[in-house]
């Protein structure tokens, strides 16, 4: 008779796992301080520049500028995608006319384009707000209509069957069985959001995280440039959360191959 | 048989359906005729593209016809209705609906208060034994347990024929036959005309009033076998000479249409 083996680290409990993987992850920002100091600032150095300024209000400033505006950005990216995806998934016209425009633009890097978009709104909100809302769109568009064209016809058919108008059909299975597809493109959104603020703050204005580590960086502050940063990746991680939240309560129904 | 002397419940005349593919035009029906009786339960049984899941699809008007006519209580079918249920392979229920909400989709849509679906799903939910699970979501549920949801739906809007495209193809044996004898029961009991496709030629026998047996492509009547085996049927009516004879000879006619498809 062989026991089967259970591997020690299998008893570890997650909230365990992750002291350990933050506890390396000081320890290696540690070493790296350590090695090259004008480069990573330590983490005490970090702490202090957040206790600072986090005390002075402008951290908050700047975290709130830059949030507002990516959460501005992808929300209005969020509801046009939705109608723009149905239209496609819909009307093929529309959609060899138009699919081909946003898988063009799709890989050309916001940076690109910042400029040409500040000569036409200024170096104001409106551009910034504009460049992030280009980048959410294209990555939100092109996952709701593959949701929506991928919905079950068996579904739609049974609908039918059971007495289901157009209307019916596109409030209670088409809606739903894409509200999956929608959520997906909800969180890549936010993240390209996120990515592309960094590029909207690249010219002009004076809050937000990007204004913040770029201005640093002019004054060599590396303690500031790398709180900048941290700050980015937890507002990621929050934003990750939210989205992962709603998915579990809105899409709890679905199949998963794990479980 | 009680199914031919009663009214015509479906009439199927001169049914033809032509696709249009890459490769040309498929006839995938040249000429359909028959009658289906009020309270009939009826198979059909043939090779893989044979046109029956056209022909079903085309009763519950969700294929238009290239030429011919389906009439149901002498109205022509022009799209799908309540009146005519269906019960697909792939079970098609809504995954994020639980058991009832799922059976209350229909009820809901014929405009019925939310208390008297709910009271008329509970119902049929009982009558396929699925009453602990009122509250789960399809995910939760065995293959079988799916397929009896779905009947259950297409039973609650209480349609005039119940249409049924290979519904038990995709459970194992021992499921199917357990679902094959408790679909007899609700048959004897609500007294509806069945439509029932299947490629399972003892299924076909063990439900059905008639087995139509369709040539294989482009699909038409080839015969129609009158099973004369008196209900109740059960697992042992599978053994006896009848249900053999019967057997050994709508299988000999389902073949040699499997052979000229290989051909």
């Amino acid at each position: 008779m062989k026991e089967k083996k259970v591997p020690i680290w299998s008893k570890v409990p997650s909230w365990a796992w992750a002291l350990i993987s933050l506890a390396l992850a000081i320890a290696l920002w540690l070493a790296a301080s350590g090695t090259w100091p004008a480069v990573f600032a330590s983490p005490e150095k970090v702490l202090n520049a957040f206790i600072e300024r986090a005390q002075s209000g402008l951290l908050w400033e700047h975290v709130w500028a830059s949030v507002s505006r990516v959460l501005t950005g992808f929300g209005i990216a969020f509801v046009v995608s939705i109608p723009v995806a149905f239209l496609m998934a819909w009307y093929d016209p529309f959609r060899h006319v138009v699919e081909p425009w946003i898988q063009f633009i799709r890989n050309i890097p916001p940076l690109a384009y910042v400029f040409l978009i500040i000569a036409a709104l200024g170096i104001g909100q409106t551009s910034k707000i504009t460049v992030i809302f280009i980048a959410a769109f294209l990555v939100m568009v092109i996952t709701i209509y593959q949701g929506v064209k991928g919905v079950d016809v068996t579904l739609i058919k049974a609908a039918r069957v059971l007495g289901a108008t157009q209307k019916d059909i596109f409030f209670k299975v088409t809606i739903p069985a894409s509200t999956p597809f929608i959520l997906v493109a909800a969180r890549l959104g936010l993240s390209t959001s996120l990515t592309t603020l960094m590029a909207s703050e690249i010219v002009g204005g004076d809050k937000g995280i990007g204004m913040m580590i770029q201005q640093a960086s002019g004054y060599y502050q590396m303690d500031v440039v790398l709180l900048g940063i941290i700050m980015l990746g937890i507002i990621g991680i929050c934003f990750e959360k939210i989205v992962r939240f709603l998915e579990r309560r809105f899409t709890g129904w679905q199949e998963t191959i794990q479980q | 048989m009680a199914g031919n002397d009663s009214a015509v419940k479906v009439h199927i005349e001169n049914v033809v359906k032509k696709f249009n593919t890459r490769k040309g035009e498929v006839v995938a029906l040249n000429g359909a005729n028959f009658d289906i009786h009020e309270n009939e339960f009826v198979c059909v049984v043939g090779p893989s593209g044979c046109g029956k899941s056209t022909l079903l699809n085309i009763i519950g008007g969700l294929e238009e016809p290239t030429e011919g006519r389906v009439l149901v209580d002498g109205q022509e079918v022009t799209g799908p209705g309540p009146d005519r249920g269906i019960v697909f392979q792939q079970y098609a229920l809504f995954p994020w609906l639980t058991v009832l909400e799922n059976v209350k989709f229909g009820l809901k849509l014929q405009g019925k208060s939310d208390k008297e679906a709910e009271e008329i799903a509970l119902k049929y939910i009982k009558l396929v034994e699925l009453q602990d699970f009122v509250q789960s979501y399809p995910k939760e549920l065995s293959g079988g347990m799916k397929q009896r949801v779905a009947i259950a739906r297409a039973y609650a809007v209480n349609p005039k024929v119940l249409l049924m495209d290979e519904p038990f193809g995709a459970l194992d044996a021992q499921t199917r036959t357990q679902l094959q004898s408790e679909l007899l029961e609700t048959w004897e009991k609500e007294q509806k005309t069945c439509f029932f496709i299947t490629h399972d030629v003892e299924e076909a026998i063990i439900l059905a009033q008639r087995v139509i047996i369709m040539y294989a492509r482009p699909g038409r009547v080839k015969e129609i076998v009158d099973i004369d085996i008196p209900y109740p049927r059960t697992q042992e009516t599978k053994m006896t000479p009848r249900f053999l004879e019967l057997k050994n000879h709508i299988w000999s006619q389902v073949y040699q249409e499997y052979l000229s498809v290989r051909k």
